[in-house]
C-alpha cells in the first residue's frame, strides 16, 4: 500500500499526526506519476521540483508548529487553464504554448495560501472546448479504466490524474459539464459549484457566463475540503458572489434528514445506455433506503439546453478569444514567411494582370491576424469561434443569441420550480460510459450531445456534482449527477456523502497500467 | 444666411473623465507618461483577467448626464463592441449599446452677438466606454513599423451624441464651447483637446429646396478635428463641398452610403476615408464579465443637488440680480467658475456689481490675457479690488489715477491704501481746489471769455494746468468748477 492510495482526508490525518511528511506524500504521488503517466497522459507538465520545494516548506511549517493552511502538504493538480504566475499556462493551445502569466489566478493563489503542493498542470481540450480531451494541441489523455477510451473532457487530465491516483486532488473547470462528465467517465467525484461561488479571475475564459472552477477527488469529503479552500468572494471578479464560504469540510459527514430527491422522467428517455440507467435507478433506490423521499419532477425546457448552450457558449468564446491575434501576447505567425507569401501572391496576381485583386489583397496586418489564428487554434476552437461570430452577427443576433438567452431563463425557472419541491435532483451524468478515443472526433454534433445532462446546470448557474455509482459489465465507471439550488453546495455535498457512505463505488480504483 | 441650403449638423463628443484610474482597472490615467508604463494585465486584456468597474468614473458620467438634462434609466449594462485593431488588445471595446446610462437630454446655446437665436440642442444619449490605445506610426525613412502605446487603453470616456439640431458652424462651435464650459464647471473633465480629453466628430449634410421639393444630401461624418476652430472650418468647408458635389452629381441622402472624411487642418480640406458601409458589423453583445449597473431616483436626485450652479443659471443670476448685460454675463461666465467666484466677491465687497464687472472684464482679464495667467494666481485679492472700487466711489481716489493704483497693487502686491499713499494720492480739499481754479481763471482770461461765450470745452485747457500744480486734482471736478466759477464771475 502506497501513500498514493489514500484519500486527501486520510493523508491530512497522517500529516497532522506527524506520521508522514508532505515530502513523502509528494514523492509517493510523483512515483505513481512516474509509473502511470506514460500510459495515461494526464499531465501537460509535472512540476516535480517545485512540488518538492513546496512540500518541504509545509513540512518545515508543521515542524515549527506554525499555523498551516487547509490543504497543508497535499498535492493538487491544476487544469492548464488557470494562470499560475511565471509558470506556463497553455490552455492546451499552440496559441499560448509559451505563455507565462505575470499573475496568479485567484484559485491558484488560494491553493498556494492553503499550503497545497502544486504537483502539475493537467491536460484538457484546447481552451476547454470539448468533451474528450482529444482537442488538446499537445497530447492525448486516456481513461485509466480502459486506456483505449477517453477520460472525458474538457478537464480530462484532472479526472484521469485523480482516477489513476497520480494526485489526491485536482482542479478543473466546467462550462457545460467539463468537470462532471470526465468525473463520471473516470469514476471520481467532480463538482461544479454555483456560478460566482469560485472566482474566475485568472481562469482563461471560454464562456464567461458559464465557466466555473471546481474540485476533483476520490470522495465527496475530499472534494468539500478542496472547494472550501478555493471558494469565496473576489473583488477582482465582478460576477463572484459576496457571501461567506461555509465550512464544507466540517459539515460533510452530517446526513440530511427528510431529504427529498427529485427524479426527472425525461432523463431516462431514449438514448440512455441501459447499463447507465440501471446504475442510476439503483442509486436512487439507495437514497430511498436511506429514508429519502423520491419525487418525480419536470424540467420541461432542459431538452433545449444543448441548443441554447451551443449558441451562448460559442458567442462568448468568439469574443473572449478575439484577443489572441498575435499582437500583444501568445503565438504570432512567422513574419518573414508571411511577407514572402504576400509578395508572391501579389506577384502572381499582377502577372495575371489582375491589378484589382492585387489592390484588394490583405494588408500585412490582416494577413498576420489570419495566419496567426489559423495556425494557433485547433479545429474545434475555430469551429466555435465561427459559430459564435455567426450567432452574434447583425441580423442573426435576435434569432440566435437573444433566443438562447430566453431559453436560458426558462431553464433556470424550471429549476427554481423544481427546487420548490425537492432538495436535490438526481440523474445520469452522461448517456453512456466512456467512449473510444477517436470515436467521435469526426462527428462534432454527436460530441455536443454528450453534454445533454450537464449543460442545464451551467445555463441555470446552479451547482452540480458527479460521483461514482456503478460500473458496466466491462468495468467502466458510471456516474450519478446530483444538482442543488444556487449556493447549496453544502447540501449537495452532504447528500452525495450519504450515498458514498452507503456504497463502495468511491473505493474502486482502476487497474494499474 | 445667403447660401441656398441649410446645413444640418450633429456632433459626437468623446470626453475623458477626470478620474485617477482607468475605467476597469487601477492604472493611472495621467497624460504624457512613457509609453506602456501605465498598463496592467487587466487593461491590456491578458488571458484570464477581468474588468471591475470604477465607481468614480460612473459617478462623473452620471453627474454629466444629469447636468445635460438626460433621463437616467434605472438599469444600464455594458456591451462589447468587437473589432480587430492593434491598439485594442482584447479585440473588443467595453462600451454601451442598446441601454446607455443616459438619454434624451439637451443643452441650451445662445450667442450674445446675436448671430443665431437661442436654441436647445438635443442630446440623444451619453454613454460610458473605455478608450483604446494609441498607434504610433513611425514614418521615418526605412521604418515601416508601427508602435502601440497602451497607456490610454481603458481610460474612461463619455460619448455624448447630439441631435442634428445645429444649423451652422457657429452654432456647432457655440455648442462645443457651452458643453466644455459645463463640463469644466461640474469638474468632470479638463476638456483639453491637445491631450485628447475632448474629441469631436461631426455629422453633416445639407437640406435644400429643389424643384419645390425638400431634399437632403448624403450624410458625411468628419473626423480628426483637433480644435474648435478646426471644427468651425471643417464644417464650413464640408457644407460648401457637399453643395458642389450635389450640384455635380445630384446625389441625395440614400443614394450613397454614409461617408467618413478626415479634416486636414493644414490643407484646409476634408478627405474621404473608409466608407461606413464596408466598416464592420461590431457584433455587440452584453459583456458577461460585468454586472449591470442600477441607479435609483434618489441617487439621481442627490447628484442633481450636488451639481451647484451651472453656467446657464449663473448667467441668469448675473443679469437679473446684478443687472449685468447679457454680454458681460457671458464674458464672466465663459471664463469659468473661479473667475465668476472672484467677480462675485468683488461685487459683494464693493457693493457695486457694475463697477466690479468693468474692473474684472476689462482690467483683470486684460492682465490675465497678457500674462497668460489664471485668476487663481492673480495678485490682487478680490477684497482688495473691492476696496479699490469703494475708495473711488467715496471720492478718495480719482478715476484718472485708479489704474495707476491698480497696477501698483498688482505689481507690488499692496492693498489700496498703501498703494495710494505710495503714489502720493491725496484727496484735494474743496476750498483748496476752488482757490486753485480761481487762480487759473484769473491767469487765463481768454478761457474765461470762451466759457462765457458758451464754449464749455475751453475748460479742458485748465485741467492740464491744474494737474501740473497738484497731481491729485480730480479733472472732472476741475472742469465743473472752472465752468461754474467762470459763469458766476459773469453775473
Amino acid at each position: 500500500m502506497s501513500l498514493a492510495d489514500l484519500t486527501a482526508a486520510e493523508l491530512l490525518d497522517l500529516l497532522d499526526r506527524g506520521e508522514t511528511t508532505s515530502v513523502e506524500v509528494t514523492r509517493a504521488f510523483l512515483d505513481r506519476i512516474e509509473a502511470q503517466e506514460q500510459s495515461i497522459g494526464a499531465f501537460l507538465r509535472v512540476e516535480a521540483d517545485r512540488a518538492l520545494v513546496q512540500a518541504a516548506g509545509v513540512d518545515a511549517k508543521r515542524r515549527g508548529k506554525q499555523r498551516v493552511g487547509l490543504l497543508a502538504g497535499l498535492p493538487v493538480a491544476v487544469k492548464d487553464v488557470l494562470c499560475d504566475r511565471d509558470t506556463l499556462t497553455t490552455c492546451a493551445s499552440r496559441m499560448l504554448e509559451n505563455f507565462r502569466p505575470p499573475y496568479d489566478a485567484t484559485v491558484v493563489a488560494k491553493l498556494k495560501a492553503a499550503d497545497a503542493v502544486l504537483i502539475g498542470r493537467t491536460n484538457m481540450d484546447e481552451f476547454a472546448m470539448g468533451g474528450s480531451t482529444e482537442n488538446s494541441a499537445f497530447q492525448v489523455s486516456r481513461n485509466p479504466w480502459d486506456t483505449s477510451r477517453t477520460p472525458g473532457g474538457s478537464s480530462g487530465g484532472s479526472a484521469a490524474a485523480v482516477a489513476a491516483s497520480m494526485t489526491p486532488l485536482a482542479i478543473g473547470t466546467d462550462t457545460g459539464g467539463s468537470i462532471r462528465q470526465p468525473a463520471g467517465l473516470c469514476g471520481v467525484v467532480g463538482m461544479k459549484p454555483t456560478y460566482g461561488r469560485v472566482s474566475r479571475f485568472g481562469l482563461v475564459a471560454f464562456a464567461s457566463s458559464l465557466d466555473q472552477v471546481g474540485p476533483f477527488a476520490h470522495t465527496t469529503k475530499d472534494a468539500a475540503l478542496l472547494l472550501e479552500a478555493v471558494a469565496g468572494y473576489d473583488a477582482r471578479d465582478s460576477t463572484s458572489i459576496n457571501r461567506p464560504t461555509p465550512r464544507y469540510s466540517q459539515s460533510i459527514d452530517e446526513p440530511l434528514k427528510g431529504l427529498k430527491v427529485g427524479v426527472v422522467p425525461e432523463h431516462f428517455a431514449a438514448g440512455l445506455d441501459p447499463e447507465v440507467e440501471v446504475a442510476v435507478r439503483q442509486a436512487i433506490d439507495v437514497y430511498k433506503s436511506l429514508g429519502a423521499e423520491i419525487r418525480e419532477i419536470n424540467l420541461p425546457h432542459s431538452k433545449y439546453g444543448v441548443a441554447a448552450y451551443y449558441v451562448i457558449a460559442p458567442s462568448e468564446a468568439s469574443s473572449n478569444l478575439a484577443r489572441y491575434d498575435g499582437v500583444h501576447f501568445g503565438y504570432r505567425t512567422e513574419q518573414t514567411e508571411m511577407l514572402a507569401e504576400l509578395a508572391s501572391e501579389r506577384k502572381e496576381l499582377l502577372d495575371a494582370g489582375d491589378t484589382k485583386a492585387a489592390d484588394d489583397m490583405d494588408t500585412a496586418l490582416v494577413r498576420m491576424y489570419r495566419r496567426t489564428r489559423a495556425e494557433g487554434f485547433g479545429p474545434e476552437v475555430k469551429r466555435r469561434i465561427m459559430l459564435g461570430a455567426y450567432a452574434l452577427s447583425a441580423g442573426y443576433y435576435d434569432a440566435y443569441y437573444l433566443k438562447a438567452l430566453k431559453v436560458r431563463r426558462l431553464i433556470r425557472r424550471d429549476f427554481d420550480e423544481a427546487f420548490a419541491q425537492v432538495d436535490v435532483i438526481a440523474g445520469p451524468v452522461t448517456a453512456s460510459p466512456a467512449f473510444k478515443l477517436g470515436e467521435m472526433v469526426d462527428d462534432p454534433l454527436a460530441m455536443y450531445l454528450v453534454d445533454l445532462y450537464t449543460v442545464p446546470a451551467n445555463l441555470a448557474g446552479i451547482p452540480g456534482l458527479s460521483l461514482p455509482c456503478g460500473q458496466t459489465q466491462s468495468g467502466l465507471p458510471i456516474g450519478l449527477q446530483l444538482q442543488a439550488p444556487p449556493l447549496e453546495e453544502d447540501r449537495l455535498l452532504r447528500a452525495a456523502r450519504m450515498f458514498e457512505q452507503a456504497t463502495n463505488w468511491n473505493k474502486m480504483r482502476p487497474p494499474k497500467t | 444666411m445667403s447660401e441656398p441650403y441649410t446645413t444640418v449638423i450633429g456632433l459626437e463628443v468623446h470626453v475623458q473623465l477626470l478620474t485617477e484610474s482607468k475605467l476597469f482597472c487601477r492604472c493611472s490615467t495621467k497624460f504624457g507618461a512613457e509609453p506602456n508604463t501605465q498598463t496592467c494585465p487587466v487593461c491590456i486584456g491578458m488571458p484570464g483577467t477581468l474588468p471591475v468597474m470604477n465607481r468614480k468614473a460612473y459617478g462623473l458620467a452620471l453627474k454629466t448626464a444629469v447636468a445635460l438634462n438626460c433621463n437616467i434609466p434605472e438599469f444600464t449594462k455594458w456591451d462589447r463592441k468587437q473589432y480587430y485593431y492593434p491598439d485594442l488588445p482584447k479585440g473588443y471595446q467595453i462600451s454601451q449599446y442598446d441601454l446607455p446610462m443616459s438619454a434624451d437630454g439637451y443643452l441650451e446655446i445662445s450667442d450674445p452677438k446675436g448671430r443665431f437665436e437661442p436654441k436647445r440642442v438635443g442630446i440623444i444619449r451619453a454613454h460610458l466606454e473605455e478608450d483604446a490605445g494609441k498607434s504610433v506610426h513611425d514614418e521615418a525613412a526605412g521604418k515601416a513599423d508601427s508602435e502601440i502605446d497602451l497607456n490610454r487603453t481603458g481610460t474612461p470616456l463619455l460619448e455624448i451624441v447630439s441631435q442634428p439640431d445645429m444649423r451652422s458652424s457657429t452654432e456647432a462651435k457655440a455648442f462645443l464651447q457651452e458643453l466644455k464650459l459645463l463640463l469644466t464647471y461640474i469638474g468632470v473633465s479638463d476638456c483639453n483637446m491637445q491631450e485628447g480629453s475632448l474629441r469631436v466628430d461631426g455629422n453633416v449634410n445639407l437640406h435644400l429646396d429643389h424643384n419645390s421639393q425638400r431634399i437632403a444630401t448624403p450624410i458625411v461624418e468628419i473626423k480628426n478635428m483637433n480644435s474648435f476652430r478646426a471644427v468651425e472650418r471643417a464644417l464650413d468647408y464640408e457644407a460648401a463641398r457637399q453643395y458642389r458635389e450635389w450640384q455635380e452629381t445630384g446625389r441625395n441622402l440614400g443614394d450613397a452610403p454614409k461617408q467618413t472624411r478626415g479634416w486636414d487642418d493644414v490643407a484646409g480640406v476634408t478627405r474621404g476615408q473608409r466608407s461606413k458601409e464596408e466598416s464592420s458589423d461590431y457584433r455587440y453583445f452584453p459583456d458577461p464579465d460585468l454586472a449591470p449597473v442600477t441607479t435609483t431616483a434618489t441617487e439621481v436626485q442627490a447628484v442633481r443637488a450636488s451639481l451647484g450652479e451651472l453656467p446657464a443659471e449663473l448667467r441668469l443670476r448675473l443679469t437679473e440680480a446684478f443687472e449685468l448685460s447679457d454680454y458681460d454675463a457671458d464674458v464672466l461666465v465663459n471664463q469659468g467658475r473661479p473667475l465668476v467666484d472672484y467677480y462675485l466677491e468683488v461685487a459683494e465687497h464693493s457693493g457695486d456689481p457694475k463697477a466690479a464687472c468693468n474692473w474684472v472684464t476689462q482690467d483683470v482679464l486684460r492682465v490675465l490675457g497678457d500674462e497668460g495667467a489664471t485668476i487663481e494666481s492673480f495678485p490682487i485679492a478680490a477684497k482688495q479690488l473691492g476696496d479699490l472700487i469703494t475708495t473711488i466711489r467715496e471720492g478718495n481716489l480719482p478715476n484718472t489715477r485708479a489704474r495707476e493704483a491698480f497696477n501698483l497693487m498688482r505689481q507690488s502686491r499692496l492693498d489700496v491704501a498703501t498703494a495710494i499713499a505710495q503714489l502720493g494720492i491725496q484727496k484735494v480739499d474743496e476750498s483748496e481746489l476752488i482757490a486753485l481754479v480761481n487762480e487759473l481763471l484769473a491767469a487765463n482770461p481768454k478761457t474765461v471769455a470762451d466759457i462765457r461765450a458758451g464754449k464749455l470745452q475751453a475748460a479742458g485747457a485748465l485741467i492740464g494746468q491744474a494737474k501740473k500744480r497738484n497731481a491729485n486734482v480730480d479733472p472732472n471736478r476741475v472742469r465743473e468748477l472752472s465752468i461754474e466759477l467762470a459763469q458766476q464771475g459773469e453775473g
